[in-house]
């Protein structure tokens, strides 16, 4: 190996490139966002942690909720879209401040453990059978959820499970439940992944699935799968949100979680609920429920404006 | 065939119009990514000569330990730094779950054993010879060392770039600890990933244009510093 001076310039020119990358880029570490908003007030404990499900990010509805309130309290939101599954679950080891989540059995049994506090009715819309425009198992012709499930078993059509114990997972479970059928075999798939990803495996297999309106339709443009059931009664998708419980958690953001609680349910933010997806799919992508009880809500599926 | 067009166009409208938001998520993955990197440089580096050039008992577990380590799964990573991290984690006081800072905690935890790997490789594949005859000269051992690296630096300059594509690259671990939080923890690859789940396909392969990009172009920056003084 032939030493000279021109060789050092490779290591020294890496550490410099590298430095200088890291002070680049370290400019931005202090301030996260890069530009300073004008909060309203700064609270104490700006840091906000929100565990939600995918539907809620992926419908692009935080997108929105999001910065209106960011800007009006001056709190920072972390959104983790995971399942509902999941999001309880950080919610009962306190690892989040407040959970926005559509599974209403699962959620009764952490407020009931204490781990959660004010559960909420937020909104709802409602969960659909899709599956391929030939619908082979010719299940556009069923009444009812339980029966259309029956057909699917018959024709032994594929049918894509989110099997990743989200809120849908849930109610898909529930559903095979109603319908007296433990699903099983090469017919019944987990895709053990989010909404958008499970529609898409359904479209690529030509196969059934169970999906919350509000995905569905924004993504539906990338899908080969059609609305094959809606409507029937036990297909409600019922979102509440809750606090972790601060009396339980002691790190728990007790006042950012109320303020965001609050902030869901005020009346601006449920008519900007009400009209979110309008513009873009013609029709709501969830009904705002504020103020309303669950039992009205479940007796009827209509959808007014507070 | 007509998606990828799209997707391709969208990335040059994404850069052409300077989407504020593609910029701040470019720019994070290149300071989240860039700070592991030289983070794990400054510490792998000398751990892989130690390694090299040390006698000491228990060297062949650690040696082994750092060649696992070379392929260590980005989600197992994110697994145990999230554990460390939580609230309720061992480390949970330190309040850096979903920041970037976490995420830099991970990448440094998968790019460490690549950099500290290659440096060991490289420094054991150098005639022992040399050795001998640096320290004949009168050299002490931190001369020795440095220039034992400077000769090593084709392999040093490889594992740098190996660490590097291997943090920029990596999805599970940064989704894992850092969420995917808008204008605070989103970098190019959780970006994609939500884009796909969102259904917007042409702004997650513009995504992924950008990103390919961006790894070629620090590549190419050390792979020029590499093989500077190399005739084409």
């Amino acid at each position: 190996m032939v030493k000279g001076s021109g060789r050092w310039a490779p290591l020294t020119g890496m550490v410099a490139l590298l430095i200088s990358l890291a002070l680049m880029v370290g400019c931005g570490l202090g301030a996260p966002g890069g530009e300073t908003r004008a909060a309203p007030s700064k609270p104490a404990n700006p840091d906000l942690i929100l565990a939600t499900t995918t539907s809620t990010q992926d419908s692009g509805l935080l997108d929105i909720l999001i910065p209106m309130f960011e800007q009006k309290t001056g709190y920072q939101v972390k959104p983790i879209a995971v399942g509902t599954g999941q999001a309880l679950a950080m919610g009962e080891r306190g690892e989040a401040d407040v959970l926005l989540v559509h599974a209403p059995d699962a959620e009764k049994s952490v407020v009931e453990k204490g781990a959660a506090i004010n559960r909420t009715l937020v909104m709802h819309n409602d969960f659909l059978l899709v599956g391929p425009p030939n619908d082979p198992a010719e299940v556009k012709g069923a009444r009812t959820v339980v029966e259309a499930l029956h057909r699917i078993v018959v024709a032994r059509a594929v049918f894509v499970s989110r099997g990743d114990d989200s809120g849908t997972h849930k109610m898909e479970l529930s559903l095979w439940k109603a319908a007296g059928v433990r699903p099983e075999g090469g017919w019944y798939q987990q895709s053990g992944s989010g909404m958008g990803q499970t529609l898409s495996i359904a479209s690529e297999k030509n196969g059934y699935t169970l999906t919350d309106r509000a995905t569905y339709l924004a993504v539906k443009k990338n899908l080969r799968l059609e609305i094959v059931l809606e409507g029937d009664g036990p297909l409600l998708n019922v979102y509440h949100v809750m606090q972790v419980n601060p009396a339980k958690f002691s790190k728990v953001n007790a006042a950012g979680a109320r303020a965001f609680l609050e902030f869901v349910v005020a009346r601006e933010t449920q008519e900007v609920i009400g009209k979110f997806g309008v513009d873009k799919y013609g029709q709501a992508l969830f009904c705002p429920d504020a103020a309303k009880s669950e039992a009205e809500v479940l007796a009827s599926n209509s959808c007014s404006l507070p | 065939m007509d998606l990828i067009w799209r997707g391709l166009l969208k990335a040059v409208e994404l850069v052409v119009s300077g989407d504020p938001e593609v910029w701040r998520i470019t720019f994070l993955t290149l300071r989240v990514s860039g700070t592991a990197t030289l983070i794990s440089v400054l510490l792998g580096v000398p751990a892989g000569v130690l390694l090299a050039l040390g006698r000491f008992p228990g060297r062949r577990l650690l040696v082994s330990l750092v060649n696992t380590g070379m392929g260590l799964p980005p989600v197992v990573v994110g697994l145990w730094v999230s554990i460390l991290l939580w609230r309720y984690g061992p480390l949970g006081f330190l309040g850096l779950m979903y920041t970037p800072t976490a995420m830099v905690v991970a990448q440094c935890a998968i790019a460490m054993p690549l950099v500290t790997g290659f440096t060991l490789a490289g420094i054991q594949q150098l005639n022992p010879k040399l050795r001998l005859q640096i320290l004949a000269l009168g050299a002490s051992h931190g001369q020795l060392y440095w220039l034992l690296i400077r000769e090593a630096r084709l392999s040093i300059l490889a594992a740098i770039m190996a660490g590097f594509g291997g943090v920029v690259s990596e999805v599970g671990a940064s989704m894992m600890v850092g969420g995917t939080v808008r204008g605070q923890t989103r970098v190019l690859t959780t970006a994609t990933v939500m884009e796909v789940s969102r259904g917007n396909l042409d702004v997650a392969l513009a995504l992924s244009v950008l990103l390919l990009a961006l790894a070629w172009g620090v590549t190419y920056a050390l792979t020029s510093l590499q093989q500077r003084g190399r005739q084409a």
